[in-house]
C-alpha cells in the first residue's frame, strides 16, 4: 500500500459509496454495542484500563531497557533478532531471510505492522509472493483491495462482492472456488478454507506480527479467531515476526491485564477463539527458525514527544474506530495510511510526520467528541493528542524526525493548511453535524486551535455519541470538488 | 553504528524528560483490579466454565473417570470419526473402548494429519470466566499441530483440579517458556457482513469433556 494517496484520490476511489456506508454503520453499532456488554461484565474494567496504561507507561519510559532485555531472552530461546530503523531497512531483512531459505512463497498473518512498512510489495518486487491468510485480508488482496478497518478490513465488502472476487480470482492465486459457490457466509468461509489450507500446509516460510512481546520471558503473543495465525506459527520451518517496538510489556504477569482489555475491546468476545504465545523454538513443536524483527519507523520519533507518546500505548483493538462518528462517514480508506479512525489520526501524522497535506489534514479529521477516549482500553486521551498535533501543525514548532530535532515550519498559507482547512470543515461545519463538534467548532474554527479544558473535561461530559450527518463524507466531497466549494 | 544502537539511542534522546535515577518500578502500576471476578465454590466454577465454553458453541460433556473410555468411544462413534491422533501422553485406557478406530502418532506431518478425523487431548488449565482450555504441549497433549489440522478436537479437563476461575490465576499456572494455544470455542470468523460461521482455519468442531473422579 502506498500510504501516502491524498484524501481527495482516497475519497474518489469509491463507487460503491452506500454499500461501503450502510456496511461501515452496520459493523460498528454491532460491535459497539457488543462491546458494551462485554466490558460491563467486569467490575473492575475502569482498574484494568488503568493498570494497562500505566503498564505501557512504564515500559515506554524505560523503553530502551526492556527492549535490551527483550532481546536476551528472544536469542536465550532459539531466536534472533534483527533492529529496523524504518520501513526500508525491515523489508530488506524479511526478504534477506526469506531468501536465505531459498523459498519463493511465504504465508502471513495479518498484522499491521508489516501494512505499515508495504511488505508484500516489497516482497514482490524481490520475486516472493506473500499470501494473506486472514479471511478479511484474503478477500482484499484478492479484490486487489486496501482494508478499511483494523477489525474486519473487508467490512466494505457484502456476501456477492466476496462470492464474485472468490470465484474470479482464487484461481490465479491457487485452488480454484468451486463452480457454484453461493453467497452464504458458510460457503465462503469454506471455500477460504480449502484455498488456504493447500498453502498452509506446503509453505516453510511465515511472516506474523504480533500483539505482545513479553521482555522477561522473550515470549510473543498473537490473538487471533480463525486459526490461520496458528497455521503460521506452527507449521513452517521458518517464523519471521515484525513487530513495533511499543508492543514491549515487561512481564509474564502483565498479560493477565492486556488479555483481559484486549479481547472485550476488540471483538467483545470474553475471550477471542485462539491465543498463541510461544518463546523461541521448541525441539519438535513449531517453527525450527524464529526471527524477530523489531520495527523503529517512526516510533521513537512518536517517543520523544510527551504529549503525542501516549499512542503508543495503542493495543490496536479498534474499539475507537467503532464509535467515531467522523470514521463511520468517512470509511477507512480515506485516512491514507494502515492505521484508520482516530488512532490512525493521531499515529500517523507522529510516524510519518507532517510534512504530506494528508498527514497534516488527519489530526483535523475529527470532531473532538471524546467517544474514543471513553473507550479506549489503554486510556490514550486521542482528543487531547489531536489538539497538540493542530497546534504543531498550524503555529509550526519542534519535532522529532528520523532521530533528530527539526523546526515545523507553520502550515499557514501551504497546501498542509488547505487540507487541514477542508478536513476540519468537514468535521465541524457539516449541516446539522456533530452536536458535540458543533460546540467546540467555535473555538477552533479557523484553525486557531486553543488549548482545550483540562485533560478530557469538555469531552467525557459528552457521552451520547453524535446523529450521523444525512450526507456521506464521500458524497460530500464529490459534490463539493474535493471540499473547495464547501458548504 | 548498527541499527541496534541507533534505535537505543534515540529512545535514550526521546525520554530526557526521564529523569537519569528513574528505574521502571518508579513508574506505579497498581494492581487495583481483581484476581477473581465472583466468590464461587468449586461446583459453581465449574459450571460457570461449562456454560461459558458452551456459550461460544463448544459442545461441553460432564461424566465421571470410569465412564470417560465409553463416553470417548461414543463421541467418536457419533462423529464417525476412524482415526484419531494421540500424543503419547494420553492414556490407553481413554481409547480402550474404540475398537473401530485407528490412533495416529503425533509426529505425523501437516499433510498426514490433514486426512486424519479427530484428534484427543488433555490439557493444562481451563478458565471459567472467560471459556477457555489452555494447552501448553506436555505430554497428553502434543505439539501445537495436532490440535490444529484436525476438524474434531475432544480435549478432557480434569474438575476441578484443573479449572481456575480467571485470566490471572491461569497465567500463575503456566509456564511461558512453553508454547501456549489458549482455546475458547472453535475457529470462527464474522469477516463476511459480521455474520459468525464456525471454522475457518482450526477445528470445526470442540468437544470438551468435564471428567470428575
Ligand atoms: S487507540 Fe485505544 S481504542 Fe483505539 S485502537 Fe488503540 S487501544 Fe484501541
Amino acid at each position: 500500500m502506498s500510504g501516502a494517496e491524498p484524501f481527495p484520490e482516497a475519497a474518489r476511489v469509491s463507487v460503491r459509496n452506500a454499500q461501503l456506508r450502510s456496511n461501515l454503520r452496520h459493523a460498528t453499532h454491532t460491535i459497539r454495542a457488543k462491546r458494551a456488554k462485554a466490558v460491563a461484565e467486569l467490575a473492575d474494567w475502569g482498574r484494568l484500563r488503568a493498570a494497562g496504561a500505566a503498564i505501557k507507561d512504564r515500559t515506554l519510559r524505560h523503553l530502551d531497557h526492556y527492549l535490551e532485555q527483550l532481546e536476551s531472552a528472544v536469542t536465550a530461546a532459539g531466536g534472533q533478532v534483527h533492529w529496523a530503523v524504518d520501513a526500508d531497512e525491515a523489508n530488506r531483512i524479511v526478504t534477506r531471510l526469506v531468501k536465505a531459505t531459498g523459498e519463493t512463497e511465504v504465508v502471513k498473518v495479518k498484522s499491521m505492522a508489516t501494512q505499515e512498512i508495504g511488505l508484500n510489495e516489497a516482497l514482490a518486487a524481490a520475486g516472493i509472493r506473500a499470501y494473506e491468510t486472514d479471511l478479511a485480508e484474503l478477500i482484499v488482496q484478492l479484490g486487489d483491495d486496501r482494508p478499511s478497518h483494523i477489525l474486519v478490513p473487508a467490512i466494505h465488502r457484502n456476501r456477492t462482492e466476496i462470492r464474485d472476487i472468490f470465484r474470479h480470482e482464487m484461481g490465479h492465486w491457487g485452488r480454484p472456488a468451486p463452480e457454484d459457490l453461493s453467497d452464504s457466509p458458510a460457503e465462503l468461509a469454506e471455500a477460504a478454507r480449502l484455498h488456504l489450507r493447500e498453502k498452509f500446509l506446503r509453505a516453510k516460510v511465515a511472516v506474523s506480527g504480533a500483539n505482545f512481546m513479553v521482555a522477561e520471558t522473550g515470549t510473543l503473543v498473537v490473538v487471533e479467531s480463525e486459526g490461520n495465525g496458528r497455521m503460521c506459527l506452527t507449521l513452517p520451518e521458518t517464523l519471521i515476526s515484525v513487530v513495533g517496538i511499543e508492543k514491549t510489556v515487561p512481564t509474564w504477569r502483565d498479560l493477565e491485564v492486556f488479555l483481559q482489555l484486549l479481547p472485550r475491546s476488540s471483538t467483545a468476545e470474553r475471550m477471542n477463539p485462539y491465543t498463541s504465545t510461544w518463546t523461541g523454538t521448541t525441539d519438535g513443536d513449531g517453527p525450527r527458525e524464529f526471527h524477530l524483527v523489531l520495527l523503529d519507523n517512526g516510533r521513537t520519533d512518536t517517543l520523544a514527544d510527551q504529549v503525542g507518546r501516549q499512542a503508543l500505548r495503542c493495543i490496536r483493538c479498534s474499539a475507537c474506530l467503532n464509535v467515531c462518528p467522523v470514521y463511520e462517514r468517512a470509511g477507512g480508506h480515506a485516512y491514507g495510511s494502515a492505521y484508520p479512525g482516530p488512532i490512525g489520526a493521531i499515529l500517523t501524522p507522529q510516524l510519518r510526520g507532517t510534512a504530506s497535506a494528508l498527514d497534516a489534514s488527519l489530526p483535523y479529521a475529527s470532531s473532538l467528541c471524546g467517544a474514543c477516549y471513553e473507550v479506549c482500553p489503554v486510556a490514550i486521551d486521542i482528543p487531547e493528542v489531536l489538539v497538540h498535533l493542530r497546534e504543531r501543525v498550524v503555529e509550526g514548532g519542534s519535532a522529532t524526525r528520523d532521530g533528530a530535532r527539526v523546526t515545523i515550519k507553520p502550515a499557514k498559507g501551504h497546501a498542509a493548511e488547505r487540507a487541514a482547512m477542508r478536513a476540519a470543515r468537514w468535521a465541524f461545519e457539516h449541516p446539522r453535524a456533530l452536536r458535540a463538534g458543533e460546540r467546540l467548532a467555535s473555538r477552533t474554527r479557523g484553525l486557531h486551535p486553543t488549548r482545550l479544558p483540562g485533560p478530557g473535561a469538555a469531552w467525557t461530559a459528552s457521552r451520547d455519541l453524535p446523529r450521523v450527518p444525512p450526507e456521506p463524507f464521500r458524497d460530500w466531497w464529490q459534490r463539493t470538488h474535493g471540499g473547495r466549494e464547501a458548504k | 553504528m548498527s541499527s541496534r544502537e541507533i534505535i537505543l539511542g534515540r529512545i535514550r534522546r526521546a525520554l530526557t524528560d526521564v529523569p537519569r535515577t528513574e528505574v521502571p518500578r518508579d513508574v506505579p502500576v497498581y494492581r487495583a483490579y481483581l484476581r477473581v471476578h465472583g466468590d464461587r465454590t468449586p461446583e459453581q466454577t465449574t459450571e460457570l466454565l461449562a456454560e461459558n465454553l458452551a456459550d461460544y458453541r463448544a459442545v461441553v460433556h460432564r461424566c465421571t473417570e470410569t465412564e470417560l473410555p465409553s463416553r470417548i468411544a461414543s463421541l467418536l462413534a457419533e462423529r464417525g470419526s476412524r482415526t484419531v491422533v494421540t500424543p503419547a501422553g494420553v492414556p490407553a485406557e481413554w481409547l480402550a473402548r474404540c475398537t473401530e478406530v485407528e490412533r495416529v502418532p503425533e509426529e505425523s506431518t501437516g499433510r498426514q494429519l490433514d486426512a486424519v478425523d479427530s484428534v484427543l487431548t488433555g490439557c493444562a488449565v481451563a478458565i471459567a470466566e472467560t471459556g477457555t482450555v489452555v494447552l501448553d504441549a506436555s505430554a497428553d497433549q502434543g505439539r501445537r499441530r495436532i490440535t490444529l489440522v484436525p476438524d474434531h478436537h475432544i480435549c478432557v479437563v480434569r474438575v476441578p483440579d484443573q479449572v481456575v476461575d480467571s485470566v490471572p490465576q491461569a497465567l500463575e499456572r503456566l509456564a511461558p517458556e512453553r508454547p501456549l494455544t489458549w482455546i475458547s470455542g472453535p475457529s470462527a470468523t464474522s469477516d463476511i457482513e459480521l455474520d459468525r460461521v464456525e471454522g475457518v482455519h482450526g477445528p470445526r468442531s470442540l468437544e470438551i469433556v468435564l471428567v470428575s473422579d
